[in-house]
């Protein structure tokens, strides 16, 4: 550095770099952390686990380390019929989202009620724990907290599965993984755009709708319908089974790729699918060979297909 | 290249590690855009192969993005960084050593990386897709190791000042390193919510502005003046652009989630600094064709200025759609169509691309000391390069159109699929051809470091391009 310039050049290097970050960072992030959490947020926060990524509790991205989405209509400890409540079932070692770990995420009041009528501090991984989303006041103003049932109610998590049974429980958390890495995000996006997706594609996003969640998945380059609110338009778990196996089964034209492989081996009868076999006559159906294409396999509940149909389902 | 991981540093020849580097690029080049014609295909025809996850779009679509960015236009960079900053600096690379392990380490992470993306495994955040365990490894013996090289290059330089392309050299390796440690550190600290989605953009929109532009950029202050014999226009110019890429280009992170629930000032605050893009641009743009004065027909006759001055040209249509579509009056049309792949093609493929390119064709025949094997497959390959990319750009931007239409018009959106699908087929033929060029291209590398001619001592290997 044998000149002055050069000394000047590299402090000035550092206010402009510096300055750029304390600008777009510093600011955006103060701002963005201090807007409190919606229940859509809070709903995803608890149904979603942790991450929804790479993670050691899950490395290779096999769903597991997720919590259970339930409807339940019963009390879980006594068998009283209740009103129809979403629990989300952390079972003993599934670890807690950020809000549970973190509440000054969950922003203003939010953090206030949860920690003093939800009880979440009383919550351990080591145990489990089952959250509920209640409504309090916080400061004369309706507020969504979390509940943790179990110190509140004293609802254990495999009480709970027990008493909404298979039926009634959904893979959410696992099924996001698998939207992650099937990689549905890179042509679905789940980011209905402010300026002109509110008729066809819904409402877009909030501020506080992702406290908590990780990763977004918000897509870039939507060459598919946005998914943010799909359960909404089409529930029908049928025609997502033949979606999910084969596109072109139900949209002629799609160019979504099949998932038959997530499938797996199995159907739900516990019978071997024969994928070759099934190919060969879905290819003689396209061809116009056949007047009908060949029988869809149904899942397995253990599937990487049912995590995903959940999490589909969920995206209301 | 594993018998000089070992040896002492003073055995190893000048260079070495800029020609590791160069092979790897053109290697990953050719890995990198087979990928891209792949997935091309993939959304053209869906059923093209089935039955398996490794060869389904969602898993193949990322790996394609990041072996070109870290694989083909990063090694590039580090190609160019091993030989242009000590020339620059009449002086030697600090440690040729250093080099070589860093081209070592880094071919092994980035197989590791690809891998793991491969089979799904990732972030799930664009562009830093990388498991943390991958991004830890980058940034210690990928990023770091580079950095450390060229800073001690340019410090024990023996000219008195430090020339317009070091500067980019040196501020680049240290920006990048900023910025893939700040836009991955969601990951390390879990992060969550619109700060992560925030910074998964930051990072995105920082690794283009901070890297891989500025140094293009800067390959190219060195290219057309080595090649043509001509001094820069402006060294003042180059100030204003380096000056401005810092200021500027570090600022807007926030247009790429333009329609998301950032804070409104935020995106007003981005979409303006956006629009300051066509400072530094134009300082670039500029300065660069002004030196060509007197040597345009170089244009046509010499490979390396053919390559660069095309990537110069391609920096006036990029920057103005960059500076323009992230505005509030035109992002809302064309925001997540294929106008903006046509576009992130236009700035890597097109621009960028071809600086690189330029320095490779250079720097291995400088080092190697041997001409060019055949300079008629050169031009295929840049022929190849920009027909497959003008293909490829036009039909994207069309299918953009299309799709944006689609969206206001709030047309049921599998009639926008089927109006895209004659673009989608032509987006595969471009990508091909790009990938066909790229495999002459290695061949012709290949034969040339094999058996091209020697350039005598005190001969520059373009001087001798026509002479038999």
């Amino acid at each position: 550095m044998a000149f002055r310039e050069y000394k000047i050049g590299a402090r000035l290097f550092g206010v402009a770099l510096g300055g750029s970050m304390v600008i777009t960072l510093y600011f955006p992030i103060v701002d963005m952390t201090s807007v409190a959490v919606t229940e859509t947020g809070l709903k995803k926060q608890l149904s979603y686990g942790r991450i929804g990524g790479f993670s050691y509790e899950d490395p290779f991205m096999l769903g597991e380390g997720k919590p259970k989405t339930v409807v339940l209509n019963k009390d879980p400890k006594t068998g009283q019929p209740i009103e129809t409540v979403h629990a989300y079932v952390y079972q003993s070692g599934i670890p807690f989202p950020s809000g549970i770990v973190h509440p000054r995420i969950l922003g203003e009041g939010v953090t206030e009620l949860s920690q003093s009528q939800g009880k979440i501090g009383d919550a351990s991984e080591g145990a489990g724990a089952v959250f509920l989303i209640s409504r309090g006041s916080h400061q004369g103003e309706t507020v969504n907290y979390i509940e943790n049932a179990t110190a509140t109610r004293g609802w254990k998590p495999d009480q709970v599965l027990s008493a909404a049974g298979d039926a009634n429980t959904s893979y959410v958390g696992s099924g996001k993984i698998m939207f992650v890495k099937e990689g549905c995000w890179w042509c679905h996006t789940l980011l209905p755009e402010q300026t002109q997706d509110w008729q066809y594609f819904g409402v877009p996003p909030r501020l506080g709708d992702f406290n908590g969640e990780s990763p977004t998945a918000f897509g870039s380059d939507r060459k598919a319908p946005d998914l943010l609110h799909v359960a909404s338009r089409n529930s029908s778990k049928e025609w997502m089974t033949m979606h999910f196996f084969n596109p072109r089964l139900v949209q002629p034209h799609s160019i979504m790729p099949r998932y038959d492989y997530m499938w797996g081996d199995k159907d739900a009868n516990g019978n071997t699918i024969d994928f070759d076999a099934w190919r060969a006559e879905y290819d003689k159906y396209a061809a116009g060979e056949t007047l009908y294409p060949p029988e869809v396999p149904a899942y397995a509940p253990d599937s990487q297909v049912r995590y995903l149909m959940d999490f589909v389902m969920s995206l209301k | 290249m594993l018998k000089y991981l070992f040896a002492k540093n003073e055995d190893i020849p000048q260079g070495t590690a800029a020609v590791f580097f160069g092979f790897s690029s053109i290697v990953w080049f050719v890995i990198g855009t087979g990928l891209g014609s792949f997935n091309a295909a993939k959304l053209a025809f869906p059923d093209f192969v089935v039955g398996s996850e490794l060869f389904s779009f969602g898993h193949m679509r990322q790996v394609h993005v990041l072996a070109v960015i870290f694989g083909w236009i990063s090694m590039a960079f580090a190609m160019a960084m091993m030989y242009i900053t000590p020339a620059l600096g009449n002086t030697k690379l600090w440690s040729e050593k250093l080099g070589v392990w860093n081209c070592f380490l880094w071919n092994i992470g980035l197989s590791l990386g690809l891998t793991l993306l491969w089979m799904g495994i990732t972030s799930g955040r664009e562009y830093s897709d990388f498991p943390w365990v991958i991004d830890l490894y980058i940034a210690a013996f990928i990023a770091l190791p580079l950095a450390i090289n060229v800073w001690m290059t340019i410090l024990k330089r023996k000219t008195q000042g430090i020339y317009t392309t070091n500067w980019f050299f040196g501020a680049g390796v240290f920006m990048v390193t900023i910025v893939f440690i700040v836009g991955n550190s969601p990951e390390w600290f879990n992060l969550t919510g619109l700060s992560e989605a925030y910074l998964t953009w930051w990072f995105a929109h920082n690794v283009l502005g901070l890297w891989i532009t500025p140094i293009a950029a800067a390959i190219a202050y060195y290219t057309v003046p080595k090649v043509t014999g001509n001094p820069l226009y402006s060294h003042r110019i180059g100030h204003l652009h380096f000056w401005s890429v810092v200021v500027f280009y570090s600022t807007p992170a926030a247009h790429h989630l333009m329609s998301a629930p950032l804070p409104e000032w935020l995106k007003s605050f981005a979409s303006v600094e956006g629009v300051l893009i066509l400072v530094p641009a134009i300082a670039f743009v500029s300065n660069l064709l002004l030196t060509m004065q007197g040597k345009w027909h170089m244009f046509v006759e010499n490979v390396e200025i053919k390559y660069t001055i095309t990537g110069v040209l391609m920096a006036i249509p990029l920057n103005m759609q960059g500076g323009f579509q992230q505005t509030r009056a035109i992002n809302w049309y064309v925001h997540g169509t294929g106008w903006i792949v046509a576009h992130a093609h236009l700035a890597l493929l097109g621009f960028s691309t071809f600086l690189e390119a330029a320095a490779v064709y250079y720097g291995l025949q400088a080092i190697l000391r041997r001409k060019l094997y055949s300079l008629a497959l050169a031009n295929f390959h840049f022929w190849f390069l920009l027909i497959g990319f003008s293909i490829y750009w036009v039909s994207m931007t069309i299918a953009g159109l299309i799709q944006g239409a689609g969206k206001i018009y709030e047309v049921p959106y599998i009639d926008v699929v089927i109006a895209e699908h004659p673009y989608m087929i032509a987006r595969w033929v471009g990508g091909t051809l790009v990938f066909t060029g790229n495999l002459v291209w290695l061949y012709n590398m290949y034969m040339t470091a094999r058996v091209g001619t020697e350039i005598p001592a005190g001969r520059l290997p373009h001087e001798l391009a026509y002479e038999r």
